[in-house]
């Protein structure tokens, strides 16, 4: 009784805190909002008793990725310009598709039930073996990194290349402030050029 | 931020104490809540705690970016260089059975060294992306 009440307050704050971040024009405003949200995600997965993943919501979506983006806010404009077209088409879809969404949801397996197929597949196997294989009391960390250890490895060359891609995108050039070289003896030089070419205004 | 003296000394306060939470996390993984993802994020965290109050300039020092950038590297070898570990022990690739004499102990080693190189690509990768973003001029 109580876990729906909390289910039920939780999604009425993120579905407020959606129509807020649909609304408001004040993009710092919207950052705030966008990690409030988050934090409301990671409240709901801790209700799921999915720790691991409320713990990462928490840490990567409420906290890096909010400062993340008032740094990028300090790069652009702080408000929103007003759509130039009216929002009924992507309105339509949106509700469509979240029509379809719900109307799927009606054959799925209720949550947590134990002949659910997730829950027939190889998740016994990992609950009832991983503890005299692996070792380890925590469940989510032998799949992660042991049982799926291949597709760990691929997520964290995902976030490698991920980096990556923003040094070479905003940290590449030569003389920019913001790149990776630290040589004060270049940088005199490098900075007269780019302003020369207008780069840094 | 430089005259925001309660901001300075209470994020001086706090930055030894979250950079220890990550290490937790990030060596606690095995038992409860955690592992290198998010332990990787808390401890960049620490670092954009620092470089929001105490300016760019100074987290730099702290942090040399090209030291930093390496390490984003440095974590994926490690990852791989333990599957690698396994295929010269004549097992499976990423089979950390083979790292020790009994097998359980081999996955326990296994994963403590993949989930430190987990840790340290994502707190590396995310301090890299802060500072690029935030040494940008406008």
């Amino acid at each position: 009784m109580i876990i729906t009440l909390i289910d039920i307050a939780l999604l009425t704050f993120m579905g407020a805190t959606a129509l807020a971040i649909l609304r408001l024009r004040s993009l710092f405003a919207v950052v705030m909002l966008s990690g409030i949200y988050s934090l409301l995600a990671a409240s709901m997965f801790v209700a799921l008793d999915a720790v691991d993943v409320a713990f990462t919501e928490a840490a990567v979506g409420a906290g890096i990725s909010t400062v993340l983006m008032i740094a990028v806010l300090a790069l652009t404009g702080e408000r929103e310009r007003a759509p130039s077209h009216t929002m009924w088409l992507p309105m339509a879809v949106v509700v469509l598709t979240g029509a379809a969404l719900i109307y799927a949801t009606f054959d799925m397996p209720a949550f947590g039930a134990a002949n659910a197929p997730v829950n027939l597949h190889v998740a016994p196997r990992y609950l009832n073996e991983s503890f005299a294989e692996v070792g380890l009391p925590n469940v989510v960390t032998s799949v992660l990194a042991s049982y799926r250890g291949y597709d760990t490895l691929g997520e964290v060359t995902v976030i490698f290349t991920a980096a990556v891609a923003v040094m070479l995108l905003i940290g590449g050039r030569k003389g920019d402030d913001a790149g990776i070289k630290n040589e004060p003896a270049d940088d005199a030089v490098d900075d007269a050029d780019s302003d020369g070419n207008g780069d840094t205004a | 931020m430089r005259h925001h003296r309660v901001l300075r000394i209470i994020s001086k306060l706090l930055i030894p104490f979250i950079m220890l939470f990550a290490l937790y996390v990030q060596f606690h993984g095995d038992f409860g809540p955690g592992g290198g993802f998010q332990a990787g994020v808390i401890m960049a965290s620490a670092f954009i705690l620092y470089g929001l109050i105490f300016g760019l300039e100074n987290a730099r020092k702290v942090a040399p970016p090209a030291v930093v950038t390496k390490l984003v590297a440095a974590g994926v070898l490690i990852y791989a260089g333990t599957g690698y570990m396994g295929l010269f022990k004549g097992a499976n690739f990423l089979d950390y059975g083979a790292l020790s004499k009994d097998p359980v102990a081999g996955q326990h080693l296994g994963i403590m060294i993949i989930e430190f190189g987990v840790g340290t690509t994502v707190a590396a990768a995310m301090i890299t992306i802060f500072f690029l973003f935030a040494g940008r001029d406008r």
